[in-house]
């Protein structure tokens, strides 16, 4: 199959491929980061966290429309406002659904489980009726459109640039805010020894309500970085959850460094079983492959070392 | 008073419950539906099955599957390989380029049967797969799961992981499974047409009777030894295993039995719909049919029954004239049977309904049914 092409046009495939999924890499790690907070630190299952992407998605929308009609001066830099907004947008409503719902069901991981399939259900209606079932798209920075030629054969799309960036500088800022701040300390140290943390003056159900709110304000920014790559419809959120699930379970429930180890195993994968098989074999392949290592080694990739 | 009724498997007021189904599902419904709503609830009632088959795995048990839509459609598929291949005689596929392999086939370019579709032309090797393979599906999973003690939400994910991958292969491979578009255009069942009113109503029949014969061997299953077992299980499993019982055991063979029941549904819905397609297999399909267990009450294999009847004639009626408000109040559903009503409609009917009942009543002064909260 490759005796058609040139030693450089292959090189060129492999890098634009190689590319590709790094590209999807960036994509699954800002998914599973905020579940990783999320599901990895307190036990939460959200099955709403796509709906939450797609809030912060949807809020970069509006506000794209918005400087596009009102201050078209400051366009180029919306963006970075619109990030911004879709953290402190989703982490509110994620704060009031953990005080509404999630601190009720703590003790019943099960039902959580539901609780939040039937929020995401709402969500998604409520998307449907205020934005309509068609998919919308933001209107780009002229900055961040065409690509950037590395060789006369090999070009990188900015925006994809952009999201990998992102995905870099969020991770980064999970991990110092998981291991280098107080909040993160007390966060760990819940999910240690609840009882223990509470005993020695943690204000727990604080800590949850602040981490719950901060997954969800993650969410919101990795599905604003999502409009720069592709538009947002209001089930596009329910595409993601198994995906990012299995990130973050691969990984290891509780490991960062595990959460982005499977992302990267995980699109790599993907992306190199896609040159050779159709794209829906290839996901059925990964799946399989991650489904089975995992019925082989439940605890994940990393795991925590944890007396219960 | 010695209850002549009262047995070790079901005492007076079980029998009366088991009754009233009875006579709501066999008479009740026979007489005062027309066909196409009998058929409808028909197909209503082949989701009770997977409902049954979940109040055994989560409510008693404590394992939750959200991949009960597996099994449902490993079950449907069967039946409907078999079916589509009497339907697709070589004297019905005659203006096809091969003749006598099912249209989809066709289209797709293939020119011979898969050597898998082969045993389904035998009815009697149908009605075994469509048993086996979804519990011999499970069995694998279980194995694979419960004797490494994986349970709770990391289960509930991989069988969602599960039903996921499975609605990607279908539909992937268009071909050999017709594809999104699932088996259709089914017509007999040994010669005999089961797209008339008469037949639908023959099969609403049979379908009630072999629910209820689940029915018998959900509360056999519960009243038995092993049904305290997966309640001691489900309420402190390392106690039930440090008192020497091997717990991965009894999952797997309550979790194969969910299959069982489920895949039983699946082929009644084959035959009583007439297709079957990956929208009743995959993630949302599978998480729907928990709600109607829950709704039912989790812990009442009647009441499942009853909250699949009800969620389904819901949806239908609502979602026929109110499109929007049917998401917003399946999500509510979703949310108040957890936070508010943890026991579902079984569990309102013991709490509410059943003391004031029994206030109408003086004479019957039985004590108050326990259901076992949260």
């Amino acid at each position: 199959m490759f005796s058609d092409y040139s030693m450089s046009e292959l090189t060129a495939i492999f890098a634009m491929q190689g590319f590709a999924g790094l590209i999807l890499f960036s994509v699954f790690v800002l998914m599973a980061l905020g579940l990783a907070i999320i599901f990895g630190q307190m036990g939460v299952i959200n099955m709403a966290h796509g709906e939450f992407m797609i809030l912060g998605a949807y809020v970069t929308y509006l506000l794209s429309n918005f400087f596009e009609a009102y201050l078209p001066a400051l366009f180029s830099i919306y963006f970075f406002i619109a990030m911004a907004l879709a953290f402190v947008v989703s982490g509110a409503l994620g704060m009031f659904v953990e005080w509404a719902m999630i601190r009720h069901l703590y003790k019943r991981p099960l039902d959580t489980l539901l609780a939040t399939w039937g929020l995401s259900l709402i969500l998604q209606q409520v998307y449907r009726s205020v934005f309509g079932a068609r998919e919308v798209g933001v209107t780009i920075p002229d900055w961040m459109i065409g690509s950037l030629p590395l060789t006369d054969m090999i070009e990188i799309p900015i925006n994809g640039i952009f999201v990998m960036v992102l995905a870099v500088g969020i991770s980064v800022a999970v991990y110092v805010m998981m291991y280098r701040s107080r909040w993160g300390q007390q966060v760990r140290a819940i999910n240690n020894n609840r009882v223990m943390a509470d005993a020695v003056g943690i204000n727990t159900a604080w800590t949850d309500r602040m981490t719950f709110a901060i997954g969800c304000g993650v969410a919101g920014v990795a599905g604003s970085a999502f409009t720069m790559i592709g538009s947002t419809g209001p089930t596009a959120g329910q595409l993601y959850i198994v995906d990012t699930f299995l990130v973050v379970v691969f990984g290891g429930a509780g490991s960062l460094l595990g959460t982005i180890a499977s992302a990267f195993s995980i699109s790599q994968a993907q992306s190199i079983l896609e040159f050779f098989l159709s794209g829906s074999m290839a996901k059925v392949l990964t799946l399989l492959t991650v489904v089975g290592i995992l019925m082989l080694r439940p605890q994940g990739l990393f795991a925590m070392k944890l007396r219960k | 008073m010695i209850n002549p009724f009262t047995h070790k498997y079901m005492n007076g007021r079980e029998a009366l419950g088991f009754a009233i189904l009875a006579a709501i599902i066999f008479v009740l419904f026979p007489l005062v539906l027309e066909p196409f709503r009998l058929n409808l609830f028909g197909k209503y009632l082949t989701y009770a099955f997977v409902a049954v088959g979940l109040v055994l795995c989560w409510g008693v048990g404590g394992i939750l599957s959200l991949g009960q839509g597996v099994f449902f459609g490993l079950g449907g598929y069967c039946m409907a390989m078999f079916l589509k291949l009497e339907a697709s005689s070589p004297e019905n596929t005659a203006i096809q380029s091969t003749p006598g392999i099912p249209d989809f086939m066709d289209w797709n370019q293939l020119t011979a049967l898969p050597w898998w579709w082969e045993p389904f032309n035998s009815f009697a090797f149908t009605i075994f797969a469509v048993v086996a393979v979804p519990v011999v599906f499970a069995f694998v999973i279980g194995v694979a799961m419960f004797r490494r003690r994986v349970g709770g939400v990391y289960f509930a994910i991989i069988t969602q992981a599960i039903a996921a991958i499975l609605t990607i292969l279908i539909i992937g491979q268009q071909g050999f499974t017709g594809g999104v578009n699932g088996i259709t255009d089914l017509r007999t069942l040994h010669g005999w047409d089961i797209r008339t009113d008469e037949a639908k109503t023959t099969l609403y029949f049979v379908n009630g009777v072999l629910l209820f014969a689940v029915l018998f061997a959900a509360q056999f299953v519960r009243k038995s030894k092993l049904g305290r077992l997966l309640i001691a299980m489900r309420d402190q499993e390392d106690r039930v295993r440090f008192s020497g019982y091997d717990v991965a055991n009894f999952k797997i063979f309550v979790f194969c039995l969910g299959a069982a029941f489920a895949a039983i549904g699946g082929a009644m819905f084959t035959l009583q719909v007439g297709f079957m397609s990956p929208s009743f297999v995959g993630i949302v399909p599978s998480i729907e049919m928990v709600i109607f267990a829950a709704v039912g009450g989790r812990l009442s294999i009647l009441g499942a029954v009853y909250g699949t009847l009800l969620v389904n004639w819901a949806k239908t009626t609502f979602s026929e004239s109110f499109p929007e408000l049917w998401l917003l109040g399946l999500g509510a559903l979703f949310i108040a049977v957890v936070m508010a009503f943890p026991n579902g409609l079984a569990g309102v009917w013991a709490e509410q309904v059943a003391p004031r009942l029994r206030k109408l009543w003086p004479g019957n002064a039985a004590a108050p049914e326990n259901t076992p909260a949260e």
